[in-house]
């Protein structure tokens, strides 16, 4: 039997293969409750280099919340802006502002923290030369139309508002009042830097130095970072664990796979096709808590057709015909909530959330809508095209839904349809060259906890991200005197006050407001999202 | 033979133009890429406008598909957009992906060629139906399917291999993502080495080594497999390329971080100059392959010689 032998010998060689296999896999972790020991986390590869002022999105974000630490830090629980490096922040008219650093802080190689590092850091994140993603985080202060012109060549190389009082006071002047100024300073933008990194800038890189509770043990490009607890760390939030392994993963799915076999402790990203599971799965260790991101659906004021008089009531009855409740249950499994306003839950009451000042235009009413948008005169051309990208975030299946609920609210087949763009790059590009017709997703993800920046930066005249090109006067005035107001309470009256202009014009339809979702193994306990959907990776506990 | 392998170096040259030209006009007509890199807000005109005069996209694409070509042949194969160099990118996912490439093979040539010997000389048989069926529902089954379902039965329910590859990627743990990868083509192999083995098997060079009475074992190996095995050495060097660029699916099921990995970032972020790279040496490693495939001929049929 000279095949049977032949087929022995194949069964043996899967065997050993698969042994083998198992021989490779390693345990992972270690340490115990004393707080040496190490999380494993999933993380994806970040977009841009991982410098403070050139990071835009939440990979690299992680990372800097991780090693930095700046003058603010926004209170993981409640989303206020805590003094961290500073001691004192003050100003007698919301322009001129005298900042205080504290005394002990160090950077991880040693270098002590002084107002310098902070000044220096700054007019580095301005300056156009260094092509600072984030640069325009600057733009409040005085000289930054020198530093980073529209047009052209810098004339300055910093900015003219910063001043260095004494190694640990340095005075800001900002170009117009903002009262609230102080609490962006919490965004990682605003970090200090130490001297190597301008020293030995591609060195630096390689191997971020900061100030924060934990520092970077090694860093494998595109593929792992090993962070360790700083022992030295001078500030109260220090680590409790002993370190965190950042893996990244080329698909999330694979990364809550490795959660559910107990390679990896934590996923701060459950994927949409497991969100069903996941609470089967993980039970009290899946966490699904409000983010500061809002989804809406923008409209092009750019196009006349959209602008004239009357389209406010297409909008509205747009925006009626939408049944959030529904698809945010039966779509995303709740981890999205039905926006009722153009903020997010993550503010606080105190902060400008107001559920409800949307009023009815965001709650469903079919009939109600139809007839709006009959009285506005109908939707310009008779179909509502839908843009979005198809290459992530699983956009498709919602936007089917919204235009499924449009069509048979309005009880037309056509009224909406849903156009894909294929990559995120040429959907952006499309929409900041003013290019979309129809709608589009505009979803914002908050740079801090702040209801200025859920507004200005979006439906300001001429903001940076107002793709729509939307424009209203009164609005703009409302967050004028908002930024001028010293009294925060009064200053987020006013900006509620504009808010109520766009309930009223409907520049972009409110959606709902997103959740982060993450799932954890049972080695590690209390783990927590902060408002930006980020992991407090400093307050994990390894069991 | 060596006018015969110079002959075939210079023809690829046009391949190679042709295809790089055809892969960096794809990527460009993508739009701007740099509109991407601001997240879901717009750049800075200013900052955008030094990003696209950093990256040379400012340009009209003949003239950045020529200083493109031009650093190419000094090795230099531009930044990606996260500021690593694109040679760096490569040097780190080229091994891995090679690694899993040579696991894929081998598993091709081992049990695609076993298989198909064993099938092959036993037509008609229980095995060979068996066999057939097997590859039949493999051939059937898209990869991403077998991936998935041995990644969860053997890395959740058995815990026999770990679900995802590390980032060293070593021989062992890709065995499990080699074998998935190599299966649609393992299946073939297999049934390509039948058909060849069964018609060989009648020929009359096989009939008179018979006669002469040597061992059977000498028979198969030396006689029928050599001449059996021309057209899955074809199959299998054409693989090779292949194999390489259509780890996608497999390296992103299993977490590996690989050419695939790196390609489909690149697309992605429409970074040009990582997508055009990686694609590049992709269309290399093709063209040598087959070249090698073509030189092979002549060692196993030395009645094939190539002027």
């Amino acid at each position: 039997m000279r095949g049977a032998t032949h087929a022995k010998w194949a069964a043996c060689a899967v065997t050993v293969a698969l042994a083998a296999t198992a021989c490779g896999g390693g345990g992972s972790g270690g340490g115990g409750g004393d707080g040496s020991g190490i999380v494993s986390s999933s993380w994806g590869d970040p977009q841009n280099p991982l410098e403070p002022a050139n990071t835009n999105e939440v990979q690299g974000g992680k990372i800097l919340d991780m090693v930095f630490r700046g003058l603010k830090r926004y209170d993981p629980k409640t989303g206020e802006a805590k003094d961290m490096v500073a001691e004192s922040i003050e100003t007698k008219d919301a322009q001129n502002f005298t900042v205080k650093i504290k005394d002990n802080w160090k950077f991880s190689n040693g270098e002590k923290v002084t107002a310098k590092s902070f000044v220096d850091a700054w007019n580095y994140g301005a300056n156009l030369e260094n092509n600072q993603k984030n640069a325009y985080f600057f733009g409040y202060i005085e000289g930054y139309d020198k530093v980073h012109p529209e047009k052209g060549d810098p004339s300055a190389k910093t900015l003219s508002g910063l001043k260095v009082v004494d190694e640990r006071t340095f005075t800001v002047k900002l170009s117009q009042k903002f009262s609230t100024w102080p609490d962006t300073l919490g965004y990682p933008a605003f970090a200090p830097l130490p001297k190597a990194f301008y020293d030995d800038h591609d060195g630096w890189l390689s191997k971020p130095v900061g100030n924060g509770p934990y520092t970077v043990d090694s860093y494998t490009k595109g593929s792992k970072m090993s962070l360790r607890k700083w022992d030295g760390y001078p500030g109260d939030d220090k680590a409790r664990n002993g370190g965190v392994d950042m893996k990244v993963y080329t698909d999330n799915n694979t990364a809550y796979t490795d959660l559910m076999a107990g390679n990896l402790d934590l996923v701060d990203d459950v994927p949409a096709s497991q969100l069903k599971n996941a609470k089967n799965d993980l039970g009290d260790r899946y966490i699904n808590t409000p983010a500061g991101i809002i989804q809406t659906l923008a409209f092009p004021f750019y196009d006349s057709k959209w602008n004239k008089d009357g389209m406010e009531k297409v909008r509205q009855g747009l925006s009626m015909a939408i049944n959030r409740e529904q698809i945010t249950e039966t779509i995303f499994q709740k981890t999205r909530t039905p926006a009722s306003d153009w903020t997010s839950p993550v503010l606080g009451e105190k902060g400008g959330y107001k559920e409800g000042l949307c009023g009815d235009a965001c709650t469903y009413d079919a009939a109600k809508a139809k007839k709006l948008v009959e009285e506005g005169g109908g939707i310009p051309g008779g179909t509502l095209k839908v843009t979005y990208n198809a290459d992530t975030g699983s956009h498709k299946e919602w936007v089917d839904a919204v235009c499924n609920s449009i069509n048979k609210a309005l009880g037309k087949d056509k009224a909406c349809v849903a156009n894909p763009v294929g990559t995120f790059a040429d959907f952006r590009s499309k929409a900041s060259k003013q290019e979309l017709d129809g709608a589009w997703r505009a979803g914002w993800q908050m740079d801090y906890p702040l209801i200025q920046n859920f507004l200005e930066p979006v439906y300001f005249t001429d903001a940076p991200s107002n793709d729509g090109k939307y424009s209203d006067k009164e609005f703009d005035k409302l967050v004028n005197e908002a930024n001028g107001e010293t009294d925060t309470t009064k200053a987020i009256g006013k900006f509620q006050d504009a808010e109520k202009i766009l309930a009223k014009d409907m520049p972009a339809i409110p959606l709902w407001y997103q959740n982060g979702s993450a799932g954890y193994s049972d080695k590690v306990s209390d783990v927590s999202l902060n408002q930006f959907s980020v992991p407090v990776y400093n307050e994990i506990k390894v069991n | 033979m060596g006018r015969y392998v110079i002959r075939r170096l210079l023809q690829m040259i046009p391949v190679f133009i042709g295809a790089t030209l055809l892969i960096f006009l794809m990527v460009n007509v993508m739009g701007d890429p740099v509109a991407g890199l601001c997240g879901d807000r717009k750049c800075d005109p200013a900052t955008a406008t030094r990003l696209k005069k950093e990256f040379g996209l400012d340009k009209p694409v003949w003239q950045q598909y020529l200083t493109y070509m031009g650093n190419v042949f000094t090795g230099d194969f531009g930044t990606a957009f996260n500021g690593q160099k694109v040679t760096e990118l490569m040097s780190a996912a080229f091994p891995v992906t090679i690694r899993l490439t040579i696991v894929a093979i081998v598993f091709e040539i081992v049990i695609g060629i076993s298989l198909g010997v064993l099938t092959g000389l036993r037509r008609g048989r229980p095995v060979d139906t068996v066999v057939l069926l097997l590859t039949l529902v493999v051939i059937s089954i898209p990869t991403f399917v077998t991936g998935l379902v041995l990644q969860l039965l053997l890395g959740v329910e058995w815990g026999v291999i770990k679900p995802s590859v590390s980032s060293e990627a070593p021989f062992n743990e890709l065995l499990i993502p080699g074998l998935v990868l190599a299966s649609v083509s393992l299946a073939y192999v297999t049934r390509l080495t039948r058909t060849s083995i069964a018609e060989n098997r009648r020929s009359d060079y096989v009939r008179t080594a018979v006669a002469k009475g040597l061992p059977r074992r000498r028979v198969i190996t030396r006689h029928l497999l050599r001449n059996s095995l021309i057209p899955v050495v074809t199959f299998i060097g054409t693989d090779v390329g292949a194999l390489m660029g259509g780890a996608i699916v497999t390296e992103r099921i299993f977490n590996i971080h690989g050419v695939g990995f790196q390609l489909y970032q690149g697309i992605l972020r429409q970074s040009t100059q990582t997508v055009v790279g990686f694609v590049t040496v992709l269309v290399l490693v093709f063209l040598v392959a087959n070249l090698i495939v073509d030189l092979l001929y002549a060692v196993l049929d030395p009645r094939i010689r190539y002027a």
